[in-house]
């Protein structure tokens, strides 16, 4: 057990605090939140700085281009980030967290060379097209269509909750290509130009006014057979890989930034009297406690990660990610409701910062697994209970 | 950074649970709980086989007859004994080794009051730590004196193998019946908090244990129940309750002050929700069964609650972590932080 820095973590550490200082202040701000080719812009911007200084895919191996850190040197990369205020990995976060490890590990060398440099320079952006309108927590199920037509597959279907679709380049797709084989085994993983003709996209609003993804809808649309990454039929394996990265690390920034937000909380509080009242006081510190030990967790899971790729393992997050999901997902949305109980009545006015995050916390025991998939797959793949009905 | 047990201490953790597995199984526990006359005082050969094995010297140095580990380890063993409902004043025992003779070789079990309350294996002890100042005392007693000195009540203790005292005052310093000795009470103070904790932690995963078995094997509607995902759901829950209350006590074992002071309270309050809360899923898992006396998903229970009462409360943690916030924020910038331009408005100047 020890949580210390080795000489290499810390010189690491040090020389990333020491770019962060000199780079974030020539940073343009950040553009307003709906303005999405803006926000493409600034993102692209900033995964193009962290490429000119060598922190591209940071945590993807070597042969793919990156920088083949250790899980302990993408963990301090997160957490030093995060506290310097640097932009979040924001409309790059599928090419660098699903697409591209998904193509790395199992692409060939003609298709690593075409997608992962784009991703790393930040010169393209993927999105996901995974959930559709009738397959949700149930992914298997799926039903878009693709046939096979001399060198190309034609897709047809439609997909949903698919962030950054407006000013995404390309699509990580699944697809079915056999509907008479068992649901798990007739998936494939295709890339899909987001200019190919027959893909409409129709923005999404959410419960929070804002437009965080859309549908896709794709009509007949021409995909070359060279597109597809990995064996046909074996999209449902290929894609494992990318979403226990999406449970991994993922959130281990927002802990950092929770834990911040919660201290301005008290500080609020403390200046509008409501400080006074012992029962939210005690709720602040069971949150402080909760995301001191959250934070605990990421640097266990990431430990058990590095000895796994030490010793031969993929590195991936195991089992462990979805404990910490399951019970980060519930912290934030207490943390927000906390918030709107330190402001009282300007809690009703969403021009707050934290009502904003209030409503968007909500999804957060939604999206990439909800909490009762989350908890299937610990009683089944961790504690061993029988498959469940 | 490796958050990993070392095989060092991999190795101590098994010893431990050999050394109970073969001196306090199951079956001793069982015939504690059902002691006519209320809960037993701790076995002396169990207690001094412990010593032996250097349970209580531990911490202490290799010169001064100890092993020189430290909090990690302790917290493995103590994890251990939560794990196996090892009763006894483990802790202030622990505590106590290097400053009452005869605690570090486990031939004088001593207890420790903090504050006005409850006091187990009181009568018993042959030496009680008060820690309710800054500077430790010692009440040395005869066996059985120590309740007669202290004023002591005996209760009717929940817990059915710790025997409880109420001990409305502690006597006051400068006193004539406790002496000064050379130790830090509010480290000590926050030393038994962690090592409660690890005892909240092994109970809690023991439970995770149980429910899990019993839902594999108890068959309902023509199959386990654990196939059904209300049932399923709980066990996942205890999980996660036991692991993130494992991953804030083994940091806390680590940290420094003044950091860990708030690390501490953290893991006590995790770790007490985990042991309390699991208990009682696991009692829910088992259905009637769970409701017996002969389970031992009570015994878990109880002494979750008699552990969860112990050094820090959920109230004393909960103000603590509250206000090591603030003295957090008096560092933070005025302003949005930059990762927080989505802000229209800033928190301060909304309610200024």
């Amino acid at each position: 057990m020890d949580l210390t820095l080795t000489k290499e973590e810390e010189d690491f550490r040090d020389r990333l605090r020491a770019w962060l200082h000199d780079t974030l202040p020539r940073l343009p701000p950040e553009p307003p939140a709906e303005d999405w080719p803006a926000r493409r812009a600034h993102d692209c911007a900033w995964q193009r700085a962290l490429h000119d200084a060598g922190y591209a895919g940071l945590h993807w191996p070597a042969h793919a281009g990156g920088q083949g850190a250790t899980p302990t040197e993408y963990l301090i990369f997160i957490e030093e980030t995060e506290r310097a205020g640097a932009p979040y990995v924001g409309a790059n976060f599928v090419g660098l967290l699903h697409a591209g490890p998904t193509i790395a590990a199992e692409g060939t060398a003609a298709q690593r060379a075409r997608w992962l440099p784009p991703i790393l320079r930040g010169d393209e952006i993927w999105c996901q097209g995974f959930s559709e309108p009738d397959a949700g927590s149930d992914l298997a199920s799926l039903r878009t269509r693709a046939v096979r037509d001399g060198d190309s597959y034609v897709v047809t279907g439609s997909k949903i909750w698919t962030s950054h679709a407006e000013v995404a380049d390309w699509c990580e797709l699944l697809v079915r290509t056999d509907p008479a084989a068992p649901r798990h085994r007739g998936i494939s993983w295709l890339a899909l130009p987001m200019n190919a003709p027959g893909v409409t996209v129709r923005p999404l609003r959410t419960l929070a006014g804002t437009t965080e993804f859309a549908e896709v809808f794709l009509d007949e649309v021409r995909v070359p057979v060279t597109h597809r990454v990995g064996p046909e039929n074996d999209g449902w394996r290929v894609t494992m890989v990318t979403l226990s990265y999406e449970r991994g690390t993922a959130f281990a920034g927002e802990v950092v930034a929770c834990r911040r937000t919660l201290a301005r909380l008290a500080r609020t509080a403390r200046a509008n009297g409501r400080w006074d009242d012992p029962v939210l006081r005690r709720r602040l510190g069971r949150l402080h406690a909760e995301f001191t030990a959250l934070w605990r967790l990421v640097q266990w899971n990431t430990s058990e990660a590095a000895h796994a790729a030490r010793t031969g393992g993929h590195g991936n997050p195991g089992p462990g990610a979805s404990v910490f999901k399951l019970r980060y997902s519930q912290a934030r949305q207490k943390l927000y409701e906390a918030a709107a109980e330190v402001l009282g009545p300007e809690s009703l006015d969403t021009r707050h910062e934290w009502t904003a995050q209030r409503l968007s916390s909500l999804s957060y025991t939604i999206a990439a697994g909800t909490s009762q998939i989350q908890r299937n797959i610990i009683a089944e793949r961790i504690l061993g209970l029988p498959r469940g009905r | 950074m490796d958050f990993r047990l070392t095989d060092d201490q991999r190795a101590l953790r098994a010893g431990m649970r050999g050394l109970l597995a073969a001196r306090y199984p199951r079956e001793r526990l069982r015939s504690l709980a059902d002691c006519p006359g209320g809960p037993p005082a701790p076995d002396r050969d169990l207690w001094q086989a412990l010593g032996e094995a250097g349970f209580f010297a531990l911490r202490l140095a290799e010169q001064d007859g100890g092993a020189g580990l430290g909090l990690p380890e302790a917290v493995l063993l103590f994890e251990e004994a939560g794990r196996a409902l090892l009763p006894g004043p483990l802790v202030a025992t622990q505590l106590a080794a290097g400053l009452v003779p005869g605690a570090a070789e486990g031939a004088c079990p001593v207890t420790a009051l903090d504050r006005p309350g409850t006091a187990e294996h009181l009568a018993s002890a042959e030496a009680v730590l008060l820690l309710d100042g800054r500077a430790a005392r010692v009440l040395r007693a005869r066996p059985g004196g120590a309740p007669r000195a202290l004023r002591a009540r005996p209760a009717r203790s929940v817990d059915p193998t710790t025997p409880l005292h109420l001990v409305r005052q502690l006597p006051r310093p400068p006193d004539g019946t406790a002496a000064t000795v050379p130790a830090d009470a509010p480290r000590l103070c926050r030393e038994a908090a962690l090592l409660t904790a690890a005892q909240q932690l092994g109970s809690a995963f023991r439970t995770v244990e149980l429910a899990v078995s019993h839902a594999r094997r108890r068959s309902q509607f023509g199959r386990p129940v654990g196939a059904f995902q209300a049932v399923q759901h709980l066990c996942a829950e205890m999980l996660v309750r036991a692991e993130l209350a494992r991953a804030a006590v083994y940091a806390a074992s680590l940290a420094a002050e003044p950091e860990g002071t708030a690390e501490i309270a953290a893991a006590k309050l995790l770790a007490d929700s985990a042991a309390v809360r699991n208990a009682r899923d696991c009692l829910q898992v088992h259905g009637g069964l769970g409701f017996t006396w002969e389970a031992d998903i009570h015994l878990h229970l109880k002494r979750a609650w008699l552990r969860a009462s112990q050094w820090q409360s959920a109230a004393d943690s909960e103000e603590l972590l509250a206000n090591t916030l603030l003295r957090e924020a008096s560092h933070l910038p005025e302003g949005p932080h930059a990762s927080d331009a989505t802000d229209v408005l800033d928190a301060e100047n909304v309610t200024a």
